[in-house]
């Protein structure tokens, strides 16, 4: 009753400002915002320098961001990205052994290997009915056990071929990042567009009523965990290719596990799945990064950022919370 | 289409000789049954009566030990759901299956979604519901809009025409109201007619006797998984429908009015309340009385007992309770002053559906009361004295029929000893011999010096329990009437004739 | 089905017997692997092993008792490790090895802690954000700004009084030497089972399955819910002075512990999305976690090995749970 009176009063206008759309009004007003603050002090946030830092940065955590949001729209979510990512970048470089002709073979048996890791996580959750958050924990320990047994450090070595990957750039406009984006259009294509989109949302938005729809549920949720393990995998070859070899902790020290569930909810996804998109996780991604930029610019301590972040993380979910509810 | 006209051609579906045992119990026995095109066949029994057993053989959910299954005269088996609406046979369920972030159209064709060339076909899909919502007359519903946006009326249209889009012909719908607000009932009763129109065979299964004699051609009654009757609906009452379903007659269900001679003081009194859905109530409920608030749907009578009970408050007017003035901001401050709410959604609103019956049953003394502000409970005393069903306190209480959840929704209730009690459509969705139960608990209640106001949509209910009927129209009280007021006197005040008239 | 009539005559003694849904897996494994730790380990042959392993295990456990609360009512609290964390290197700062001060920074420890678990419930349940997100908020928040705080790397000492309570014990007669976290620990649980019985506690439970029953029926939804937090809050920071006492200052000292105390709860049968489950489940469920640790150790499986087997326990014990619980799940009511 009071909901159709709501739908009645409400502006027109509202029905644009999705959380996409307000997640990149979000991050012009932060890059104006921060351009200020730094041009305030002599400097300049987007200069090439500022600009490729921002996409460097995002690279990465856009990667494993774009599968977090698949996995997160059918419901679940995974924590095993940041070990995977670390594993990845050792099974890659590790193969190249600084071959260029072994770079195919690595890079094919580095995503199958992630793949693998993915099936495995979405087969716990669907066939034996463990919690995400658990399973994909236990992988996270799992996956953390075999690289503290098998590694000190840094190993394998990535051909000099395979670092133009991380470093190349078009002007300020790195390679990497391209193809970091063409891979969240492709996504996009893939949720809007597709039958396979098309049911990862109604997992998210509701098991059973999905189910009753003869969509066979398990088969889209081990879909989704696959595509996020995938995704991961891209990321940590990308790492590899930066670091020029491979680095059993380069996913955790960075925390990409809590850091994509901060970027997909920032973009606008609901936690509990069903609504959301690729677009708002990549505004999410550029936010924190270009929160990271300005930070670095004016030469904050570093662990003020974690503050901010935090800070920053919470409004947006407030806000998005308040605005749905008012619906 | 007329009811005599149905004998001149084949039905559609035909069941004959249906049996099911579920292990070794048997729940049909020889069951037949016809659905003709263009009618709406009510489907009614008291719980137990296997009434979902026979609506799930039909929609291929479980498989008949025996019988045959015909359509247009050619013997089926459905394996599957799937192979039921291969066959045109569409279930409705009594849950809504939508969601609510995806758009009509979405919905409509979730899991079935045409392709081409590798995408969804998105044009076709929204030319396609554009069309069926079209068919139905529905017009006011955008394929794209979202499911969420659409009121609960709407959203129950969107389900029926996501049952149709398989191209069904028959339509099973299991309780379609329940989870309907009053004033959207009546468009469900449209959309139903024009289904019927178009030529769908309906079966509708329902425990509210109303909409079957509004909706429907014939009735078929199930009592212990055999078939008692079918016939045309105009041929019975609701009389002889009751004696049908719980073989005695409908008075014998409702306990002793209270003594008019002896009403006690009032306990609650509503001047000039009102909020942004009512107006200008005024309303004295004395201890010992049952108070019928009755209504068409919409009129206002669920927000009138929201707003008591500090759901959605009043805004103007005054409050007292015991004869002293207060104001309701919350649930807590109602039930605190000695309200009880029992809601019409029982399970979304009224239980913890996971906790035992132990648990529920002292919810809202937890819940409201400090440790010592109230005396001891004999909890035991307290669930014989509802006559709940149950292996023990410890049982969830999710795994309770229907009839014995409310009556632990009553339990929860009583533990706090309520001065005043608002009962929001205490029968729906339960059988007929827990009605009775509940009647005469609410009577008990009465004559201990509760006072309680109720709301019901079944008029033969509210009349015999109520020992005055108030009729709401509009948001607004019309009128009050005495101990066993006619239907017509009620319905004419709830239309709104003798206000005009005046 | 039998009348309530039939089953009055259960004692309130016999139903207070019956294990809460979903505990007794917990039990079995915490049993086998107590069994499995006697036949390893000498140490265990006598009362001070097993008293060793639960002074080992007392922050986690008392950790798992706080998050059980937010658990059951339907939310999560990842704030707990950084908070655990943030505690001790505060107090390190606040003490500076001044015995003096160790009367006033327990207490201001215990407050902080509620502090935080106040904002954490305030925020989650008046802006309507996911306490997931809240408190994975919080968690940054906390890293951040204590390290911004002390500079990057710990300061200060913790006094000797501040840190017996982790460490040290008092001796009783036949089991030897007591020590002051297992009779802290024990005081806790004894509490925590109290508080479950009581009303509030039931609230809490009856909040995680229905909301809208319990405040229509009355209840403070929000304050309740707000109360789990809190609770958490003093639960990481009670851990925190064990911590400290018995492993001293460490930037890393509550790493990781947030996703330990989650796994230790749902090792005990407690759903997560909340309405079930015991919190002596839960605490069984933390007692497990260390007991298994100290079986791998026992065992000279390395630190590696050590995660992996974890993992699969974890993965196996929830499976386990899950699918067996499933299987009773018959189809009822028929008509």
């Amino acid at each position: 009753m009071s909901a159709a009176t709501l739908v009645r009063t409400r502006p027109q206008w509202t029905r644009f400002a999705t959380p996409a759309v307000s997640v990149y009004v979000a991050l012009v007003l932060l890059l104006v915002v921060g351009s200020v603050l730094v041009g305030a002090r002599g400097g300049m946030l987007l200069d090439q320098g500022g600009i490729l830092n921002i996409l460097t940065r995002s690279t990465a955590l856009g990667l494993v961001a774009i599968g977090q949001t698949m996995v997160i729209l059918t419901g679940k979510l995974d924590l095993s990205v940041a070990y995977l990512i670390g594993l990845c970048s050792l099974i890659g470089a590790e193969t190249m052994a600084g071959d260029p002709g072994m770079i195919l073979p690595a890079v094919l048996l580095t995503l199958a290997c992630a793949a693998g890791v993915g099936l495995v996580n979405g087969l716990v959750v669907t066939k034996l009915k463990v919690n995400a958050f658990i399973a994909t924990l236990g992988m996270a320990l799992i996956i953390r056990g075999y690289l503290e047994n098998a590694y000190t450090g840094p190993a394998g070595e990535v051909p000099r071929v395979f670092q133009h990957l991380g470093y190349d750039r078009i002007g300020p406009v790195p390679i990497s990042a391209l193809l970091m984006l063409a891979l969240a259009a492709l996504a996009w294509w893939f949720l809007t567009r597709t039958r396979g989109g098309y049911h990862l949302y109604a997992v998210g938005g509701d098991e059973e009523v999905a189910r009753f729809s003869g969509i066979r549920t398990d088969r889209v949720v081990v879909l989704a965990h696959v595509l996020c393990s995938v995704a991961a995998g891209l990321a940590g070859l990308f790492l590899a290719s930066r670091l020029g070899s491979g680095a059993p902790w380069v996913g955790t020290d960075a925390g990409y596990d809590l850091e994509s569930i901060a970027a997909v909810v920032l973009g606008g996804t609901l936690l509990a799945g069903g609504r959301g998109g690729v677009a708002g996780t990549i505004g999410g991604v550029l936010i924190l990064a270009t929160l990271d930029t300005t930070f670095d610019d004016l030469g904050v301590t570093p662990f003020f950022k974690d503050v901010v972040r935090g800070a920053v993380l919470i409004a947006a979910v407030a806000l998005y919370a308040r605005r749905r509810g008012l619906r | 289409m007329s009811v005599t006209g149905l004998t001149d051609e084949a039905p559609v579906v035909r069941l004959r000789g249906i049996g099911k045992q579920f292990v070794g119990n048997p729940v049909l026995r020889d069951v037949d049954l016809d659905l003709y095109a263009g009618e709406v066949h009510a489907l009614v029994g008291e719980n137990g009566a296997g009434k979902s057993t026979l609506m799930k053989i039909l929609a291929g959910v479980h498989q008949p030990d025996s019988g045959v299954i015909e359509v247009d005269g050619r013997e089926m088996s459905f394996a599957s759901p799937r192979a039921a609406q291969a066959a045109g046979i569409s279930i409705v369920h009594q849950e809504f299956n939508l969601l609510g972030d995806r758009s009509v159209a979405e919905n409509i064709y979730l899991g079935r979604e045409p392709v081409r060339r590798g995408q969804v076909d998105r044009k076709r899909m929204e030319a396609d519901t554009a069309g069926l919502l079209d068919w139905l007359g529905e017009r006011g519903i955008s394929p794209r809009t979202l499911v969420r946006r659409l009121p609960v009326a709407q959203q129950q249209v969107v389900e029926i025409v996501k049952a149709l889009s398989t191209d069904a012909r028959v339509l099973a719908m299991d309780e379609p109201t329940a989870a309907l607000a009053d004033h959207e009932v009546e468009l469900l009763y449209d959309l139903v007619r024009r289904l019927r129109e178009r030529g769908i065979a309906i079966l509708y299964v329902s425990h509210r006797l109303r909409e079957v004699f509004d909706l429907s051609q014939r009735i078929t009654v199930l009592k212990d998984g055999e078939l008692v009757t079918c016939r045309p609906t105009r041929e019975l009452t609701s009389d002889q429908l009751v004696r049908h379903m719980v073989g005695r007659p409908l008075e014998a269900l409702f306990p002793d009015r209270a003594d008019p001679e002896a009403p006690g003081e009032v306990q609650l009194a509503l001047r000039g309340a009102g909020n942004e859905r009512v107006h200008d109530i005024d309303l004295e409920l004395r201890a010992g009385e049952i108070v019928g608030l009755a209504g068409l749907q919409g009129a206002g009578r669920s927000a009138v007992a929201r707003a008591i009970s500090g759901v959605q408050p009043f805004t103007e007017g005054t409050v007292e309770l015991g004869g002293a003035a207060v104001r309701i901001r919350s649930p807590r401050t109602a039930v605190r002053r000695g309200v009880a709410y029992v809601t019409e959604d029982r399970k979304g609103e009224g239980l913890a559906l996971r906790q035992s019956v132990r648990d529920n049953a002292l919810l809202v003394r937890r819940a409201a009361f400090g440790r010592r502000s109230l005396g001891r409970l004999d909890l035991a005393a307290l669930l014989r004295s509802v006559t709940v069903l149950a292996r023990s306190e410890d049982q969830e209480v999710r795994r309770l029929s229907g009839g014995n959840q409310q009556k632990v929704v009553l339990a929860k209730w009583l533990a706090v000893e309520p001065k005043v009690l608002v009962v929001d459509e205490p029968t729906r969705g339960i059988d007929v011999g827990a009605k009775q139960t509940v009647y005469e608990l609410l009577r008990g209640l009465a004559r201990e010096g509760v006072a309680i106001l109720m709301i019901s949509s079944e008029l033969p209910e509210l009349i015999g329990m109520s020992d005055r009927v108030i009729v709401m129209h509009d948001g607004r009280i019309a009128g009050a009437l005495p101990a066993g007021p006619s239907e017509e006197a009620v319905m004419a005040l709830a239309t709104g004739h003798e206000l005009e008239a005046a | 089905m039998t009348g309530m009539n039939g089953t009055t005559t259960t004692t309130g003694a016999g139903r207070r017997l019956r294990l809460a849904d979903g505990t007794a897996p917990v039990l079995a494994v915490l049993a086998v692997l107590l069994v499995a730790l006697a036949f390893t380990g000498p140490a265990y042959s006598e009362p001070a092993g097993y008293l060793a392993l639960l002074k080992r295990a007392a922050p986690l456990m008392i950790l798992a008792i706080g998050q059980y609360f937010v658990i059951v009512s339907g939310g999560f609290d990842l704030s707990v490790g950084s908070l655990v964390t943030a505690e001790v290197v505060i107090a390190a700062r606040l003490i500076d090895g001044d015995e003096a001060a160790t009367l006033w920074v327990i207490p201001f420890v215990l407050g902080f802690g509620a502090l935080i678990g106040l904002v954490n419930g305030l925020i989650t349940t008046q802006l309507l954000v996911p306490s997931f997100i809240v408190t994975l908020g919080m968690l940054l928040v906390l890293d951040g700004a204590v390290f911004l705080w002390t500079g990057g790397s710990p300061r200060g000492a913790l006094s000797e009084s501040f840190r017996m309570v982790g460490r040290e014990g008092f001796d009783v007669p036949l089991i030897g030497q007591l020590p002051w976290s297992v009779l802290l620990l024990t005081a806790l649980v004894v509490a925590a089972v109290l508080f479950m019985r009581g009303g509030t506690g039931r609230m809490l439970v009856a909040i995680g399955d229905n909301q809208t029953a319990v405040r229509f029926g009355g209840g403070h939804v929000e304050r309740v819910r707000t109360l789990a937090f809190v609770l958490s809050g003093t639960s990481a920071a009670i851990a925190a002075v064990l911590l400290g006492g018995f492993a001293g200052v460490s930037a890393q000292v509550g790493d990781g512990l947030e996703f330990r105390v989650i796994t230790a709860v749902v090792l005990g049968g407690v759903v997560l999305g909340g309405g079930r489950g015991s919190v002596v489940a839960a605490m069984a469920g933390a007692l497990t976690l260390e007991a298994l640790f100290s079986l791998l150790n026992l065992l000279g499986i390395s630190g590696g090995l050590e995660s992996t087997v974890q993992g699969v326990i974890i993965i196996a014990a929830v499976a386990y749970a899950s699918v067996g619980r499933s299987k009773f799940r018959t189809r009822k009511g028929t008509s």
